[in-house]
Parts: C-alpha cells; sequence; structure tokens
C-alpha cells in the first residue's frame, strides 16, 4: 500500500539529535557550527582556524580544539602528541607564532596510570619540538562507560605578525596564485584504521602527525606572497579547497595526477573505496602561494624535513567561481565537492 | 599501484576516446546497471572524455536505491525494539524511510551497528548477547553469496539469535522490466561483479530477444571506454551479444559454487523496487529450511508498517528507469542534497544523483 505525501521539510534543515555526520568535518559539521554557535556566539565570518585578537596593540592568535582519536595510540603518534602538534598547526596556519598552550584530560576511571605517563611524556616532546610551553590544565575523571578511556582538549595562544592577518581570511588570492602541499595525503586516517583492526591485515602506513611551525615560519620569514594557509586535517584536502574556493571570488582547479599518495594508502584506499583527498592528516598544509614566488615556495618547503615531497598540485584560476575542478589522473574533468556525509569517526 | 596503473594508463585512454569518437557515427544511449559504474564513470570524469553523441544513463544498479521506502520502515521499526540489534552496511544507514532513517534512530538511541559483512553480523550474534541480531541484507547476486554462506554458517553452529530482513535481488529481470519499457537504449554496460557470479550467459537474453548491445565491463576506466567501442561496434555491426570484456574476472558459466550456494538457501520470490514496482521472480527469500533465520517470519511486525509513504516530488524511480536524469527534478540541489537527502539517490555514493551532485553540480 503506498500513500503519497508532500514531506514537511524543516526549513533550516537541523535534524532533531546530533548525528556522527555532524562530526565530519564537512558540510553538516558547518551547518551545525553555523546554524546554532555561530548565530550564538557572534562569531565573525569566514570561520577560520585560530581567532585573531586586536587587544591594546597587541595581536595574538587564539585557537582550541579536542581530541578523541580512537585508538589512543597509533603508528606514528598518539592522542596526546595529536593534541599539541593540532593546536600548533592551528596557530601557524593563521600566521602566528605558536607560544602557550592548555590541556584538558577527561579520563575515565580505570584508565591506566602508565598510559597517562605516556601520553603526557609524548605531549611534552612534541611541545619542546614545537617550541611551545603547556602553561595551564585541567582535569576531570568520569565514571567507567562515561567517557571512552581520554578526551584531551587544548587551548593555544601565539604571537601574531600583523603583516600577516590577511592570510587565514585569503583576502589576497588571485587567479594565478598555486596551490602546494608538503607532502603525500591520507596516512593519518589510514594509520588510525589500521591500529583499529579495521584493515584485517597489518598496514605499513605511519601517522604523519607533527607540528608544522618550524616549516611555515622558515616559508614566512622568506617569502611574501603567501596568500593562504590551512592544515589538511578533518575532511582532507577536498574539504580545504572547497572551503577556500567559497571565500575567493575566483575557482580552484586541482590536478589529481600531481597530488602526492603514498602507494600503500592508495592500494588501501582502492580496497576500501575512499578517495584519499577527503583523508584527515595530521602533518600536512596547503600553501597558496602568487605566481611569482611559488617556486621559491616549493624549493624552500622541499629543504625542510617535513616539506621534502611537496608538490605545486593546483592553481586558482578566474573562471568557475566559488567551485573546485577536478583534472582527473585519466584526463576527464569533474567537480571536486566537500564531503557531506559520515566519513571516518573518531580519527583526530 | 600495479593491476590497478595499467587500466587507468592516459596515453590508452585517449587512444580509446579517439577510437569512439571515430566509431560513433550517429548518437547512442548506453545504460549502466551497476552503481559502481555510475561511480567509476562519473569520478573519472568519463563523460567529459565522450563525444557528445554517446550518451550513458545511470539505471536500477545501485542497491540501496533500488531498495524500496517499505524495506526501510520496516528496520527501523525493528531498530525500536527493546531487545534487537540492527547490523547493517553503511550506506544504508542514511536512506531516508517514509519518516525516518537509521542514522536519525542510532542519534535517538537505537541499537544499530555498521558491519562490512553478514559474518561481521553473525559474531555480534555469537558474543553471547541476548539481543536479536537482524542483518540488513541487501544487494544483487554480488553479495547475496555471503549472507547465503552466514545463514548456512549460523545453522551450523546453531545460533539461535541471528535473524536476515532479505531486500536482495537479482539483475536480469530488472533489465528486461527497463527494456520492456520503451526506453530508447541501444545497449547495456553490463555489472562485472554481478557477472563474476551469474557468467555472461545471464545477459543472452537481452541480445536474443531484444537485440540490444551488451558488454559486461570493470570498473577501472580503460575498461568501461573499451566496453563502450565494443557497444558501439556492436550496434554499427548490427551484431548485438553478450560480449565479455571484463575477462580477467567474468566467464560465460560464471562462478557456479556461488550461484549453488545462493539457491540453497534462498529462493526467487516476487519483489518490490523503487521505481520499478513489483517485479516477478526478481528477488531473493529465505527458503522454508532455513525460515527460521528469516526476520519478517520470525520477529512479527505491526500491520502498520506495511503502509509506506513515497515524497511526491522525489522522481527517483524515473531516474532508476532511465526516464530522466537528476537534473530534471524539482528537488534536486536545492530542498535534496547529500547530507539532507529525500530520494534513495542521493543518499548512496553509487546513486545518481549523488554522482551528479558530487561530480557534475556545475554542468
Amino acid at each position: 500500500m503506498k500513500a503519497h505525501v508532500i514531506h514537511i521539510i524543516n526549513t533550516d534543515g537541523m535534524s532533531e539529535h546530533v548525528s556522527m555526520s555532524h562530526g565530519s568535518g564537512g558540510t553538516m559539521t558547518g551547518k551545525l557550527i553555523r546554524d546554532i554557535f555561530v548565530k550564538r556566539f557572534g562569531m565573525p565570518e569566514p570561520l577560520t582556524d585560530s581567532a585573531i585578537l586586536n587587544e591594546s596593540g597587541f595581536m595574538l592568535a587564539f585557537t582550541t580544539d579536542s581530541y578523541v582519536v580512537d585508538p589512543i595510540i597509533f603508528p606514528g603518534g598518539n592522542i596526546g602528541k595529536l593534541a599539541v602538534c593540532g593546536t600548533v598547526n592551528d596557530l601557524a596556519v593563521s600566521g602566528a607564532i605558536p607560544k602557550y598552550v592548555s590541556a584538558s584530560f577527561i579520563i575515565e576511571e580505570g584508565f591506566p596510570v602508565e598510559d597517562l605517563i605516556m601520553i603526557a611524556d609524548s605531549m611534552s616532546d612534541e611541545a619542546r619540538k614545537a617550541e611551545v610551553k603547556i602553561v595551564a590544565g585541567d582535569t576531570k575523571v568520569v565514571e567507567k562507560g562515561k567517557c571512552d578511556k581520554i578526551f584531551i582538549t587544548t587551548t593555544g595562544i601565539g604571537i601574531m605578525r600583523s603583516e600577516l592577518e590577511h592570510i587565514s581570511s585569503a583576502k589576497k588570492v588571485k587567479p594565478g596564485d598555486m596551490l602546494i602541499i608538503n607532502g603525500p595525503i591520507g596516512n593519518h586516517s589510514i594509520a588510525v584504521l589500521g591500529a583499529r583492526k579495521m584493515l584485517g591485515f597489518n598496514s605499513p602506513v605511519e601517522s604523519d602527525c607533527a607540528s608544522l611551525n618550524h616549516l611555515i615560519r622558515k616559508v614566512m620569514d622568506e617569502c611574501s606572497e603567501i596568500h593562504f594557509m590551512r592544515d589538511l586535517t578533518r575532511g582532507g584536502l577536498a574539504t580545504v579547497v572547497n572551503e577556500l574556493a567559497q571565500i575567493i571570488s575566483s575557482g580552484i582547479v586541482i590536478n589529481e595526477s600531481s597530488v602526492p599518495v603514498e602507494e600503500p594508502v592508495k592500494g588501501l584506499c582502492e580496497i576500501f573505496g575512499f578517495d584519499p583527498l577527503y583523508l584527515a592528516n595530521e602533518g600536512k598544509v596547503l600553501f597558496v602561494a602568487g605566481d611569482e614566488e611559488y617556486k621559491k615556495v616549493l624549493e624552500l618547503m622541499r629543504s625542510t624535513p617535513l616539506g621534502k615531497y611537496s608538490e605545486v598540485i593546483g592553481e586558482v584560476v578566474e573562471n568557475n567561481r566559488n567551485v573546485v575542478v577536478l583534472n582527473t589522473s585519466i584526463g576527464g574533468q569533474r567537480l571536486l565537492d566537500m564531503p557531506s556525509g559520515m566519513q571516518l569517526p573518531r580519527i583526530c | 599501484m600495479k593491476h590497478v596503473d595499467e587500466y587507468r594508463n592516459k596515453a590508452l585512454i585517449e587512444k580509446l576516446a579517439a577510437l569512439i569518437k571515430r566509431a560513433a557515427s550517429r548518437s547512442y544511449i548506453f545504460m549502466e546497471v551497476c552503481g559502481g559504474h555510475t561511480a567509476a564513470i562519473h569520478r573519472f570524469g568519463i563523460p567529459s572524455l565522450l563525444p557528445d553523441n554517446v550518451r550513458l544513463l545511470s539505471g536500477p544498479g545501485c542497491p540501496v536505491c533500488v531498495t524500496n521506502n517499505s524495506f526501510i520502515d520496516k528496520a527501523i521499526a525493528y531498530s525500536k525494539m527493546e531487545d534487537v540489534i540492527i547490523t547493517t552496511f553503511g550506506d544504508l544507514i542514511r536512506i531516508p524511510g517514509s519518516s525516518s532513517s537509521l542514522e536519525k534512530e542510532k542519534a535517538r538511541g537505537a541499537d544499530i551497528r555498521i558491519v562490512f559483512s553478514g559474518l561481521e553480523a553473525l559474531e555480534i550474534a555469537k558474543s553471547g548477547s541476548d539481543k536479536k541480531v537482524i542483518f540488513l541484507g541487501i544487494g544483487f547476486e554480488t553479495t547475496a553469496p555471503g549472507t547465503a554462506v552466514t545463514i548456512k554458517e549460523a545453522a551450523d553452529v546453531g545460533i539461535e539469535n541471528f535473524y536476515v530482513l532479505s531486500a536482495h535481488k537479482v539483475m536480469p529481470p530488472a533489465m528486461e522490466t527497463i527494456i520492456k519499457e520503451g526506453i530508447a537504449l541501444d545497449g547495456f554496460i553490463c555489472p562485472g561483479h554481478v557477472a563474476a557470479i551469474t557468467g555472461s550467459s545471464a545477459f543472452s537474453f537481452i541480445a536474443d530477444k531484444y537485440r540490444l548491445g551488451c558488454v559486461i565491463t570493470g570498473f577501472e576506466p580503460v575498461d568501461i571506454l573499451q566496453a563502450i567501442y565494443m557497444l558501439i561496434n556492436q550496434v554499427n555491426n548490427d551484431s548485438p551479444s553478450a560480449e565479455i570484456q571484463y575477462s580477467r574476472a567474468v566467464t560465460r558459466q560464471g562462478n557456479v559454487i556461488a550461484q549453488r550456494l545462493i539457491y540453497e538457501v534462498f529462493i526467487l520470490s516476487d519483489e518490490q523496487w523503487r521505481g520499478l514496482g513489483v517485479i516477478p521472480a526478481s528477488g531473493l527469500t529465505l527458503r522454508k529450511e532455513y525460515g527460521r533465520y528469516d526476520a519478517e517470519s520470525s520477529i512479527p511486525l505491526p500491520p502498520s508498517v506495511n503502509v509506506y509513504e513515497e515524497h511526491a516530488l522525489c522522481i527517483c524511480g524515473e531516474i532508476l528507469r532511465g526516464l530522466k536524469i537528476p537534473p530534471d527534478c524539482r528537488l534536486f540541489a536545492g530542498t535534496c542534497v547529500p547530507q539532507n537527502p529525500v530520494g534513495a539517490c542521493m543518499v548512496s555514493n553509487e546513486g545518481a544523483c549523488n554522482t551528479y551532485y558530487k561530480y557534475r553540480r556545475n554542468e
């Protein structure tokens, strides 16, 4: 028996309950943030990795991030290292020099102290490498089953160079600018999946989890035509280039065959039907550089340990306003869209 | 990547595109009836490599898209029972039923778990839970053997709390229904994975009885372009036959062991398809011997679940029949988007609306 009805569609499209798709970092996360938080907190658009604060002549970058990665230890890192790198990177891509970090822990009853020590040690190591100080924190313990092992929130403050204020809002991006990333994408997602035993076999892939502030500083110190930076975390490269396309008045073209992806990641993506362009990274940054300077940027990036495999992957173009077009590896063309549904949950 | 790169070789692809252009002396419409093909065609940008007179049309090949609202409604009704765990492939979770989706029910607290196979669902049942574990069995000849193995395993080990809600289907009758609708088609890009099980012979009737081209092909760009070239030649030479392009996986007789497994556990039955209505002998229902594993006959649902609703403006059905394309729909890209889908074709990665939205919305 079939009845035809017109469903009443909620005009703001909000669902009644938060679902895992709202945490994917894609369109639905953006909508949740805008419809609920931005509206009520009165945050300015575009939403960027850090807030830029101008207080009595001092310019600061301010950011915060929570880490719920499952499992808490994975090849190439753990939740503690990730919590420091992630916040350092959010500050650095805003054009700031990361300085101070706070760390809050929500710990499940029964969590091994030995693991907590290991996590704290790697946070301390990573902070030393990134030259930031962990200066404040909080600890809460909840009953067994009320959180999954450990969740960490880090907040960071960085000193902003006023001449770089334009970076996160992409104000200077223009047609002819080139897009460069600092190496192969997708490793973090695949490493976490491997550690979850979801691949059914041992994978050789390690997370790229790393603090990018030294690489970024080297480039920023020597180049003056960096027009945009963003780290390629949740939602991957595809999300970042789409977010960029939406805040500029031109289009973007990405050349699929120029985007570096390691062989094991490629193979596993084929098997599981993932697209590496959507996979999360924790040590990758996208630079948009002026066409006169991009070769120098590429060279500088390649001279650093975290940028050895840097590649130019695309450019900003006049046409296709607000749209990202992908030249596919076989010579075809198509849209490269934002991810819309659930990607891989609890990847960071 | 060995065994993949060969089939994505740009030089070879350019050559095939040139051959197609040269051979295409009139206009041609070919339908692909496998969601994997729909996804690959758009992901690689294949339409941009074809001349304007060679058009591809998506048919009823995406398993979750052809799954009717009533199936989703039943799964949701089961998920609301206290003592039930629903296990499902991930792509089914966001398909809207008459008034809700499994994803929404999961957010409301229903015990719904994503699995990669029936055997994984069976493991949940085995793991000592008192709850009834229902596996949502969907898909064509490709996934049905996996469900069959799971049910046999459950019977062998004597698992009492495992059930299957089956919407498994077989592909050839749906193709015949499409042909009978009288759509102007010149041939089919036949499903490679289905044919790996059924063999190419399952598609011969299309060439013999209806004089339409058929090429069974793989999922890489070289495979698909070669199949299109072969189809054009079949049309030009007026020599339709069920040809195999995908010879690295498909034979004439197919995987006989898998076929035997399917029909040991299932029996052909009339089946409701989204958009195509009831197609005789196109569904797979559990045989009587395995009836205790059939969720519908073992765990009764209230009769109200059999009344299902479809959105009056959604044209998924016509799209699945090849009568319309996604931009023809008034809801496309406005009301109906992947993050807030109205119809099933907008949800699945293999759905025509979803792939069109993702890869060709700018056209």
